[in-house]
This record gives C-alpha cells, sequence and structure tokens, in this order.
C-alpha cells in the first residue's frame, strides 16, 4: 500500500469536520474521492499531505508516517494541485513551473538539463506549451489550473493528490488530464465533483459525507441510485452496460 | 383623477377619506395627514374613492397604523377593494422589526468578564510574539550552519525595499526636524545670550533620541503593513501551503530575510537620519543665530559626549525587530478574506509604532538609572 490512513480525526472547535476516515490506496491506484460541498473532502486531503496534522490518527505514504519526515523529503516524493491556489507576484508559466522542482535542487546547485526535461514535459502534459512565457496573472481560469497541474507534474511525484482538478477546465481537458494522470506510473487520490468522470477514471471510488466514509468500493458498486439519492440528494439513473464495468449516470429532473 | 384626502372629525375620531390615484407625488401629504390623525386619537381610513393605491401610500397607511397601535388607539381601513387590501398586507408584513435591542445594563461581572478577556487575548498575542522572535532566532542560527539555505537574493531585494527606498523620506523628515529644533531653541535662548547653547540641544536631543526615534516610526509605517500586506496575500491565496507542500519553509523564505533585513538597514537610517538633522539644525544656526558651520562642528565635537550617539544607535536593533516580528505576525494572521488582510495591515503599524514608543520610553528609564 502506498497510501495509509488511520483513523484520521480533525476538526474546529468541538465540531468535527473529518471523522475517523481510514483508506488506503494501492501502488498505481487512482482513487477518487467524492462527496457533496463540506463533506470534507479538501480537508481530507490536506491531512493526507501533512498540511495540517490530524488531532488523532497517522497517515503514512511509501512506508514512512509522514509526521516523522521532513517537508522537503516528502515534497520530492508527494505533489498536491490546491483547489484554489494563486499567487499576486508577477511570474511566467515557465517560473511557476519551475518551482515544482526546488524539492529535487539541491541549494546552490544549477539548473541541470534533467530539470528542464521535468519543465517542458510537465508543460507538454497539460498542454501549455506554446504559452509558457506568458504572466500568470493573464491567464485564464482553466490555464491556470492547467499550469498547477503542471506544476505538481514537474515534481516527478510518486503520489499525487489533487482537489478538484477540473472543476474550470473544458470538456477535452478534463478528460485528456484525467486520463494522463491515470496513465502515468503514479498513485493519486483526486477530489472530484463530475460523478461520470469518476466513474471513468478511478480505480476506487471513496464517498464523503459530512466527514466520514460513507461508501467505498468499485464504482459500479458505489455509485448507485440509493446512495446518490441518500448523499448527494438527487434522483439519478444509473446503467451499467454489464456487471462491474463503468456505470453511467443520468440525472433526473426532481 | 388626482388624488385627495379629506379629514373629517367625528365623535369616535377622525375620518380620513382618501380618494383619486395614489402615486410617489402624494406621498408627503398623504402621510403627514395620516399620523397627524393617528396620533390625535381613533382613525377611520376610507379607501372607496381610491382609483389606484401605491406601495409609498401602502406603507404610509401601515406606518399610521402602528403609530396609532403604540399610542394606544386603533387604525379602521373602510372600503379597501381586494388589491389594495392584499397590497397593505404585503407592505406591513415587510416593514421592518423595530430595534428591540438594548443594551446590556452595566454589571461588574460583565465588565470583569472583559476585562479578562481582553488580557488574555493580550497574553496570547505576546506569546505569539514571542514565539515568531524564536523561530527567526532558529531559523539564522540554521542558516549560520548551512549557509547554502540561506535566502541572499530575498535579503538583498529586502534590504532594498526597507533600507534604499526609505532614504529620502527619512532624509527629508530628519532635515526638517533638526530645522525646527534650531529654530524654537534659538528663540528660547537668545532671551538668555546662550545661543550658542543650540548646538548642544540640537546635538543631543536628535543624537539621544529624535533621529532614531522617528526614523523607526517612519519605517514601522512603512515597513511593518508592507510586511503584513505581503504575508498576509500569500496566506489568502494559499501560497504559503503551496510552499509548504513544495518542501519551502515559510520562516526561512519569508521571515528570517525580512526581519534581518530590518536588522541590518535600521542602524544605518538612523545614522542617515542623525546626519541630515544635525546638517539641518546647522544651516538654521547659521542663518537664525550666525552660528558660523565651523563653529558649530567645533562646539559639536568638544561639547558633544560621544554616549549619546551610543545611546541612540543601541536603540535600533530592538526596533527592528520588534517592527519586523510584528508585521510578519499580522500577516500571518490574515485569514481568507480580504477585509482580514486590511484589518490585519492597519494593526500592524499601529501595534508597531505603539511598541517602538514603548521600548523607547523602557530605554529612557533604564538609562537614566544607570545614569548615561
Ligand atoms: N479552518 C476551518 N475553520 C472552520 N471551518 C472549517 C475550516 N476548514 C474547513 N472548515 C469547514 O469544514 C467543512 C469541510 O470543508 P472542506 O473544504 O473539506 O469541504 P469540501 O468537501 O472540500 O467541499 P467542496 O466540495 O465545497 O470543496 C466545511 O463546512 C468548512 O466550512
Ligand atoms: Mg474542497
Amino acid at each position: 500500500m502506498t497510501v495509509i490512513a488511520q483513523n484520521l480525526v480533525w476538526g474546529v472547535r468541538r465540531k468535527g469536520i473529518v471523522n475517523d476516515v481510514s483508506l488506503s490506496v494501492a501502488r498505481g491506484e487512482t482513487l477518487g474521492l467524492i462527496g457533496p460541498n463540506g463533506s470534507g473532502k479538501s480537508s481530507l486531503l490536506r491531512l493526507l499531505s501533512g498540511l495540517k496534522s490530524p488531532q488523532s490518527g497517522r497517515v503514512e505514504i511509501l512506508g514512512q508516517d509522514i509526521a516523522r519526515v521532513s517537508r522537503k523529503a516528502l515534497a520530492r516524493q508527494v505533489a498536491f494541485v490546491q483547489q484554489n491556489a494563486g499567487t499576486d507576484t508577477n511570474v511566467a508559466v515557465r517560473d511557476v513551473v519551475r518551482l515544482g522542482r526546488t524539492p529535487h535542487r539541491a541549494a546552490l546547485a544549477g539548473w541541470t538539463a534533467e530539470d528542464e526535461r521535468a519543465v517542458s514535459t510537465a508543460l507538454e502534459q497539460v498542454d501549455m506549451t506554446d504559452r509558457r512565457a506568458q504572466p500568470w496573472q493573464t491567464l485564464s481560469g482553466g490555464e491556470r489550473q492547467r499550469v498547477h497541474i503542471a506544476r505538481a507534474l514537474a515534481q516527478c511525484p510518486r503520489v499525487m493528490f489533487l482537489d478538484e482538478p477540473t472543476n474550470h477546465l473544458d470538456i477535452h481537458h478534463q478528460i485528456e488530464i484525467l486520463r494522463m494522470v491515470r496513465g502515468l506510473d503514479m498513485t493519486s487520490v483526486i477530489a472530484l465533483h463530475d460523478l461520470n468522470l469518476a466513474a471513468m477514471f478511478c480505480d476506487r471510488i471513496v464517498v464523503l459525507q459530512a466527514g466520514t466514509v460513507v461508501a467505498c468500493g468499485p464504482p459500479a458498486e458505489v455509485l448507485t441510485q440509493a446512495l446518490l439519492r441518500e448523499v448527494f440528494r438527487v434522483r439519478a439513473e444509473v446503467s451499467l452496460d454489464a456487471p462491474l464495468t463503468q456505470p453511467h449516470i443520468r440525472f433526473l429532473a426532481a | 383623477m388626482p388624488a385627495t384626502v379629506t379629514t373629517d372629525q367625528t365623535d369616535d375620531g377622525s375620518v380620513l377619506r382618501l380618494g383619486g390615484a395614489f402615486a410617489l407625488a402624494d406621498l408627503t401629504g398623504l402621510h403627514k395627514a395620516l399620523m397627524r390623525a393617528a396620533a390625535a386619537g381613533p382613525v377611520t381610513v376610507d379607501l372607496t374613492e381610491v382609483t389606484r393605491l401605491d406601495t409609498a401610500a401602502a406603507w404610509a397607511i401601515a406606518e399610521a397604523e402602528k403609530a396609532a397601535q403604540s399610542a394606544g388607539h386603533a387604525l379602521h381601513l373602510e372600503g379597501a377593494d381586494e388589491g389594495a387590501a392584499a397590497l397593505i398586507d404585503t407592505v406591513r408584513a415587510a416593514l421592518p422589526d423595530p430595534d428591540t435591542q438594548t443594551k446590556p445594563a452595566f454589571s461588574l461581572l460583565h465588565w470583569l468578564d472583559g476585562f479578562g478577556r481582553s488580557v488574555a487575548a493580550g497574553g496570547v498575542f505576546l506569546s505569539q510574539l514571542l514565539g515568531i522572535l524564536g523561530v527567526f532566532i532558529a531559523r539564522l542560527g540554521r542558516s549560520v550552519l548551512h549557509p547554502s539555505e540561506f535566502r541572499l537574493t530575498s535579503l538583498v531585494h529586502h534590504c532594498q525595499e526597507v533600507g534604499l527606498k526609505a532614504v529620502p523620506i527619512v532624509a527629508l523628515m530628519a532635515f526638517l526636524i533638526g530645522v525646527v529644533l534650531a529654530f524654537q531653541g534659538a528663540a528660547q535662548l537668545r532671551q538668555f545670550g546662550a545661543e550658542v547653547f543650540v548646538v548642544d540641544l540640537i546635538a543631543v536631543s536628535i543624537l539621544r533620541e529624535l533621529g532614531i526615534l522617528l526614523t523607526a516610526i517612519i519605517v514601522a509605517g512603512r515597513t511593518a503593513s508592507a510586511f503584513t500586506a505581503a504575508i498576509g496575500s500569500m496566506k489568502m491565496r494559499e501560497e504559503i501551503d503551496a510552499m509548504r507542500t513544495l518542501g519551502i519553509d515559510p520562516a526561512t523564505a519569508l521571515i528570517v530575510p525580512r526581519v534581518l533585513a530590518l536588522l541590518l538597514m535600521l542602524p544605518i537610517l538612523g545614522m542617515i537620519a542623525n546626519a541630515t538633522g544635525l546638517f539641518g539644525g546647522a544651516l538654521m544656526s547659521w542663518i537664525e543665530l550666525g552660528i558660523s558651520p565651523g563653529l558649530f562642528v567645533t562646539r559639536l565635537v568638544e561639547n558633544t559626549d560621544v554616549s549619546h550617539l551610543m545611546v541612540g544607535t543601541i536603540k535600533a536593533p530592538f526596533f527592528a525587530i520588534v517592527i519586523g516580528i510584528v508585521g510578519c505576525h499580522a500577516g500571518l494572521q490574515v485569514g481568507n478574506n480580504a477585509e482580514s488582510l486590511g484589518r490585519q495591515t492597519s494593526a500592524a503599524v499601529v501595534t508597531a509604532i505603539f511598541s517602538v514608543i514603548v521600548i523607547d520610553a523602557l530605554f529612557s528609564v533604564f538609562f537614566a538609572q544607570v545614569g548615561i
């Protein structure tokens, strides 16, 4: 198992936001994290990536307890694409992606060919090569999101956490980027709102509701009409072409 | 048909007969008539002749109804058609509730509670400042042990922002202070024929107190706010989290270069302020009192003890640390909205200036006690 979370608990002022969540992700697996607004997806990802420390419970990544490894060592293995990070500093796309190389560079060491290769590959993977010199402030919302993803890819991580990486993207890039992330030799946990995309690209899906895991398993087992009604409060028709294939969800007007 | 309001007095109070089409223009007259009647006694409002009633008129009726109720008598509506009645009902429901919130009566318990809370908050604030000071010293120590981790580019950048760019304003301020001191001193000292002592007056007050204090206040105003705004906007945009996921330590990257730059630059700015202050004083003494620059310098060198300069300069690092720490702390307190950024920025300036003055006062007491 690459990522193991045991009994994570986190909250503010006696209000539990993540309540006793345990999960494990196998090497190379793509785990989808779904749940309504405010169900604790972002909070859980921040706990998994070590940005927050849990009130109790522990997270293990690649066999190490993340509370015990230095941030820099962790950053060589783990990348995190935040839901809405930005900057007011005037930087170009290229510079943002270059930041992804920080954990791999020795202090004062020059810019190596390997760094350059990682940056150009990452830009290519998100289809931003021809905008490498454009200032960050002038990018569109979706382009910013793609640059964020490129920055994480340039880190050459073995584990990647993505918090709604596709919410600003057009349908082509949504599919391309999820396909690319899934195709890489990498373990990933992706918070998503689009259930059909989750069904298409995730090996397993974890459903969060009010900070607890209410279901976990392959898409066909998890995404049932009953669950959609209970957790997401929608009426939907779930069609399976054959048992245990990718389900397709069609929402019905109430 | 224009709107009309006629008031008749009967035995059971007054009757207001409204007629015609009411529009906004008729509001003033209607409202006045209704309120006068409602204050006087029971009112009956007859709407039979009304052809059109607008929201303004409905509001006036609803208001009058309320006024009548609070004065202790009733207001009756008569002859309202369905539409008018519905409109008046809607307006009545939409009238804002009066502010029932009354100020809680003063009680000792309440006061003690508030007092205790603010003392505790003050304690927390001080311990947070100490925490940041500790982090600064620890990271600085680490940079000494691992010089390669030190962010020289960033330090130089902040030295330019904090130091070089503040030179004009600091120099101008000190020059004017020198001029003012010479001018005011001259006016007083001339009465005793002791003009030449103006040199001592200027030298002691500028070297010992004013040069560094006013420099620190100006730097607190421009730098503490700049630190808070820069760090706060990074916090707001989750840039600090992004730095951490990249393995960059925010304290080493953000706090150390800023506070260190202040530590290096404030004494230099203080020196510049001293020099221009003395220059301004000398210039004014020459013009006003005819003390030649040569005499000024001779008197300055012979009569002013170097301890005055030391007393002034020794305070600079303390001011620098306080300004830097307060600015960085406020930046880290920013939440994720622009409003808290503004609030923290102004709080940082006030706190920084206040702390500078408190430290200066403490130093004065200290030096008076040890007799320097
Ligand atoms: N620091 C905090 N202080 C108070 N409440 C918080 C804090 N962080 C998160 N919350 C609350 O915890 C809940 C979960 O937040 P989280 O961001 O994890 O939701 P989410 O599942 O990512 O939602 P979304 O789909 O909208 O992104 C929300 O109700 C949020 O208001
Ligand atoms: Mg979220």
